[in-house]
């Protein structure tokens, strides 16, 4: 009789274990080996997640990271119940494809599920202004970071910044910085940072010649294309 | 105390009626018999500039000038860069009947604000209108007359035998190639690009050389075709092919023998790397502009970004390979008899309570096919009026030949005015955005899966149309061949089923008073008894 209690207690205990979602058996890939595989092959990887971009018909953009590197997830499968659950510091197993946009590396067409173990990672923003117009600098993709000291730009007419779509402002901004005689073009994504955020009414608020120091993730279009979350002025 | 009781009934029925808000049921328009210029209007105007700054201000101009000539009319202009923003707004907008009074749009799109009744004001009425149609003798300005419009592009608009729309600009897609690369692999460009031809070179331009780097570029990346739009794509092809896609009544097609000979065509090339759509890969001109593409296709619209001269350029001026750029028709499967495809924003007016603002609207809808708009417009990018009046304009027709204007986009404006005759457009219903966003992804889905190693076979086929029947939710449109209509079979709205509910409870109150009513007076005599 003990044992048939033991046989079944053990039985509800694996039960009871595999009912706990969000501990996937699937084994995730390291950074390493994420960098290293080839574009268009399966990739799974877990990792936290530091923002979002946001849902829209049952998809949603994630900036993820863990400690050893970032990644770009675009338009991840998402009911819109858990994308309200994907907060910064929430760990995810993601499951998709590799894919290269335009020198952007992401994960494309993706799955994921809750992963408790990846929960509570969050990126320190790193200063990479040594590395802009250097090669170094795409090793860093996706990653939160810093410049410092830059110098904000015409970027035409004598304005700070663009609207992508000035009569209505429901779209991204667009501003030019510069570090030592090189200019660079970094955004406000819209669906990032809305025009209701601190950092999207900063731009709104530069003038060409303030010095600034930014943090954001390291987005590549074509070259560093950077999603600015943060402007204040230069410490 | 029962006249209380019908009363209240009554109240709550008639309220349920005006909470059923939207215009479904609205009265159609009917032209008054003249425009009151004692009162003052508002007019609600979408438009979609292509992240082209020029275009935003000759609409902002157009505007300030139309109000110059009817003082008595306010434009409010609200500005989108994406088509489908406008669609998904103006479906939204129907609901709470708070849609604008006039809007660009795609004729596909116009099918589906038409489920709502009397949302969208037909126009032939207004078009043959004396006073205040098409080139109307009581108009402030000098519009086009009917003849005046390019009949092939207003045909564009009538959708079931009725116009909803005025064309506002038409585009069709162009290839724009890389002649020294094609001549550097011992080919001559024809004059008409076949399909056969595109794919023998994008094959043999993955030539290598011995380090490893391409052939063509002595780079490590080529992609010798890239298509930007796959929908067009599959649609043109089809249509040169004569294949089915969908009829006019909006039968589905598309899930053909020859679509599948199209998808194994593409499987074969995507395989060899040797073509990629702008989905997978980014922008065509991107990859044209840096020397690392042959042939790329993007509407005409665009032709100010393609090129190694371009205007207007998204990659860093370093990256840029001077080359000479040819602009010719989308690949063909029979030279002699081209097939491409007629696209570009259409004009569409919404119906009001108040006729006279309706009218208000139609005034200015109008105004966008004068000269004043439609040729500063067209020459923004290879775009081409919708009259023959701006067409014909010396104008106009200087700006063709000016050798000052970017040769490229000239190239691809010439291209449309010359084929206007062999354009062709998609049949229109409530459903046929969605068949066109599911016949892209045919492409979409077999590129992808055979850079992933995937096998494209029979099976594959079969579940790839299953998969896309039911993504697109083409598997739920009923075609009723009796009636010459289609049924749509999806769930209701939430909103309907609301209302019907509410409904249901209201019929259930009458009754319930009806009866206390009843029970009452029986009751009442029962005791006289």
């Amino acid at each position: 009789m003990k044992k048939a209690l033991a046989l079944v207690l053990a039985a509800v205990m694996v039960l009871a274990m595999a009912g706990c979602g969000g501990n996937s058996k699937v084994k995730s890939m390291t950074h390493a080996e994420y960098a290293a595989a080839a574009v268009d092959t399966e990739v799974t990887v877990a990792m936290t997640v530091q923002a979002t971009q946001s849902w829209w018909e049952d998809k949603i953009t994630v900036y993820g990271a863990d400690k050893d590197g970032a990644y770009f997830v675009y338009e991840m499968k998402c009911s819109e119940a858990d994308a309200k659950k994907l907060t910064p510091g929430t760990g995810i197993l993601v499951k998709g494809t590799k894919g290269e946009w335009s020198g952007e590396v992401e994960i494309m067409d993706a799955t994921f599920e809750f992963y408790k173990a990846a929960d509570g990672y969050q990126a320190k923003a790193l200063d990479v202004t040594d590395l802009l117009g250097k090669d170094e600098l795409v090793n860093h993709q996706n990653e939160l970071v810093a410049f410092k000291g830059m110098t904000v730009e015409d970027y035409g007419d004598g304005n700070a910044f663009a609207y992508k779509n000035p009569d209505e402002k429901t779209d991204d901004l667009y501003f030019k910085v510069s570090k030592d005689g090189q200019t660079y073009e970094f955004c406000v994504e819209f669906y990032l940072c809305g025009k209701d955020t601190e950092v999207y009414q900063a731009v709104e608020n530069l003038k060409v010649g303030d010095v600034i120091d930014l943090e954001g993730f390291l987005y590549w279009y074509e070259g560093p294309n950077p999603h600015i979350t943060s402007v204040t002025a230069a410490k | 105390m029962k006249k209380m009781v019908f009363l209240l009934a009554l109240i709550v029925l008639c309220g349920l009626f005006a909470g059923c808000h939207g215009s479904e049921g609205r009265k159609a328009f009917v032209l008054p018999e003249s425009f009151d210029e004692s009162r003052q209007y508002e007019v609600v105007f979408w438009a979609k500039n292509d992240t082209n700054q020029v275009q935003a201000g000759i609409y902002r101009s157009a505007i300030a000038e139309f109000e110059k000539l009817y003082p008595n009319i306010t434009v409010k202009l609200r500005m989108y860069t994406d088509y489908g923003q406008i669609y998904n707004d103006v479906i939204t907008n129907i609901v709470t009947d708070t849609t604008p009074n006039v809007c660009i749009s795609y004729p596909d799109h116009i099918a589906t604000y038409l489920t709502g009744d009397g949302t969208v004001v037909g126009l032939d009425d207004l078009f043959e209108d004396e006073t205040y149609g098409l080139g109307g003798s009581a108009l402030h300005y000098e519009g086009p007359k009917r003849e005046e419009m390019v009949e092939d592009f207003l045909e564009e608009c009538s959708f079931g035998g009725s116009h909803y729309a005025v064309p506002y600009m038409r585009s069709t897609e162009a290839l724009y190639l890389n002649k020294d690369y094609v001549e550097k692999l011992g080919y001559t460009v024809p004059d008409v690009v076949t399909w056969d031809f595109i794919w023998e070179v994008s094959d043999a331009a993955m030539k290598k050389n011995a380090d490893g780097t391409y052939f063509l570029n002595g780079g490590t990346v080529m992609i010798p075709f890239i298509y930007k739009s796959t929908d067009n794509m599959m649609i043109q092809r089809l249509a040169q092919m004569e294949a089915p896609y969908s009829t006019a009544e909006g039968e589905i097609g598309i899930f053909s023998d020859q679509t599948k000979s199209v998808l194994y065509e593409v499987a074969d090339h995507a395989a060899k790397r040797s073509f990629s759509t702008f989905k997978i890969s980014s922008y065509p001109a991107n990859f044209l502009n840096a020397g690392q593409c042959v042939f790329a296709v993007d509407s005409t619209a665009g032709s100010t970004w393609m090129g190694s001269e371009a205007p207007l350029l998204d990659i860093a001026a370093e990256k840029i390979v001077p080359f000479t750029t040819e602009v010719r028709m989308v690949p063909q499967v029979n030279p002699a008899h081209p097939k491409m495809i007629s696209q570009g924003p259409s004009l569409c007016l919404f119906n009001k309570d108040d006729p006279q603002e309706v009218l208000a609207s139609w005034i200015f809808l109008q105004y966008l096919l004068t000269n004043d708009v439609q040729i500063p417009y067209a020459e923004t990018e290879g775009y081409v009026p919708v009259t023959k009046k701006a067409q014909n304009d010396p104008a106009y027709q200087a700006y063709l030949a000016d050798p000052e204007e970017y040769a490229v986009k000239r190239e691809a404006t010439a291209l449309l005015l010359a084929h206007t005759e062999d354009t062709f457009v998609t049949p229109v219903f409530n459903g046929s955005a969605s068949l066109r966003d599911a016949a892209g992804q045919l492409i979409e889905n077999v590129t992808k899966s055979v850079r992933r190693g995937e096998t494209v076979d029979e099976a594959y086929m079969q579940r790839l149309f299953s998969d896309v029947s039911s993504l697109y939710r083409l598997d739920q449109i009923t075609f009723v061949a009796s009636a010459g209509t289609r049924q749509d079979l999806g769930p209701l709205p939430r909103t309907a089923v609301s209302i019907l509910v509410l409904l249901g409870v209201a019929w259930a109150a009458l009754g319930a008073a009806y009866l206390a009513s009843w029970h009452k007076k029986r009751s009442s005599s029962d005791e006289n008894a």
